[in-house]
């Protein structure tokens, strides 16, 4: 479970997040949706651990949020942040090597299910491919929280519906609870429990999206459309 | 593949009505072992969540049952699958014949255009 308590963030003078609260629960998928700078990425960041709030609280299954919370957080950055030189096989044994929690059987799993191949070197990757690996690396790891900011970003359909079935595969949504930050609204239509909206760094509505279409009859995208007027 | 849902209604409703009529067309028989949730959420890409709803709600209406730890399982029950199957049927051509009368056919205009259509088409579907 994720709660953020009246969160603010400022970088200098400008707002990034204006008193935030927002609680999200184990065992669901959950949108952050929102146009370009209006506060996705540093909510993620702000509980992952790698930022931390001017004002208000982070907290992840109770436990104030610090950078040891990247002991029970899996983040994927929307950066290419892995080493170029390395292979696929060799990206695995270095995630494995850094977080106790990383499952390599399970990381072999989803390659396969990618149809990766552990032998490429990552400079010689297909930017749909890099995109796979990064899915890869992230749901690996048995841990309750896994951030994902931009997974979809500037790939291809046929990449993005990959990444769409290996989610649905391997998050284990007993246990987990994934957030993950996205412009591809259609992408993510029929596999999100809930989705919340963010505009100018304030939260401007979060539902249960099979609700939505049950008493609004609206998609997420008409109700984005709605609520971003 | 997302495109089999509408994405403004309840996608756990669509997704029951496509496995009853799976179930009716007997591609999925009586005493069948429904697909795992998870197996069911990849193939159509839908939240597992859902996919689950959507197993509970057939099998509140008796179409399917779980058994513990062994799966949800198509009911043998023929009682219950043939009403289903006339309910099914009933609300499609309650739809066909509200479309008909609003363009102001009478019933024996559409009798006679259904046989005639039903001649030209044979079994295969329209």
């Amino acid at each position: 479970m994720i709660t953020l308590t009246d969160v603010s963030k400022r970088y200098g003078t400008k707002k990034a997040l204006d008193h935030v609260n927002l609680e999200l629960t184990t065992g669901k998928l959950i949108g952050l949706v929102g146009e370009n700078g209006s506060g996705k990425s540093t909510t993620l960041k702000l509980i992952a651990g790698l930022n931390y709030p001017t004002n208000g609280e982070v907290r992840v299954d109770g436990e104030k949020v610090t950078r040891r919370i990247a002991d029970s957080v899996s983040y994927l950055s929307e950066l290419d942040e892995y080493y170029r030189f390395f292979t696929v096989k060799k990206s695995i044994e270095f995630q494995a090597s850094q977080f106790k929690d990383f499952d390599k059987e399970k990381a072999y799993d989803i390659l396969k299910f990618m149809k990766l191949d552990p032998n490429d070197k990552l400079k010689q990757l297909s930017k749909g491919n890099r995109g796979r690996l990064k899915i890869v690396l992230s749901l690996a790891r048995n841990v309750p929280v896994i951030l994902m900011d931009e997974p979809f970003s500037g790939l291809d359909p046929m990449v993005r519906n990959s990444i769409v079935k290996g989610l649905i595969s391997f998050i284990d949504l007993e246990k987990q609870l994934v957030l993950i930050t996205t412009h591809e609204i259609r992408e993510v239509e029929n596999i999100l429990d809930e989705v919340v909206a963010i505009k100018a760094g304030s939260i401007i509505g979060h539902h249960n999206v099979e609700e939505l279409r049950e008493q609004k009859q609206m998609s997420i995208v008409d109700w984005m459309t709605e609520v971003y007027e | 593949m997302a495109d089999i849902f509408h994405s403004s209604q309840p996608i756990y409703q669509q997704l029951a009505e496509r496995m009853k009529k799976q179930i009716i067309r007997g591609e999925l028989a009586p005493g069948d072992k429904l697909p795992s949730v998870r197996e069911t959420g990849i193939e159509v890409s839908v939240n597992p969540n859902t996919v689950q709803r959507t197993y509970r709600e057939l099998e509140s209406m008796h179409i399917v049952e779980s058994r513990r730890g062994q799966g949800t399982f198509v009911t043998e029950n023929e009682e219950v699958l043939e009403s289903i199957r006339e309910e099914m049927k009933t609300e499609v051509m309650s739809t066909f014949f509200k479309g008909m009368h609003e363009m102001g056919y009478t019933n024996e205009e559409i009798k006679h255009g259904l046989i005639e259509f039903l001649n030209e088409k044979g079994e295969q579907d329209a």
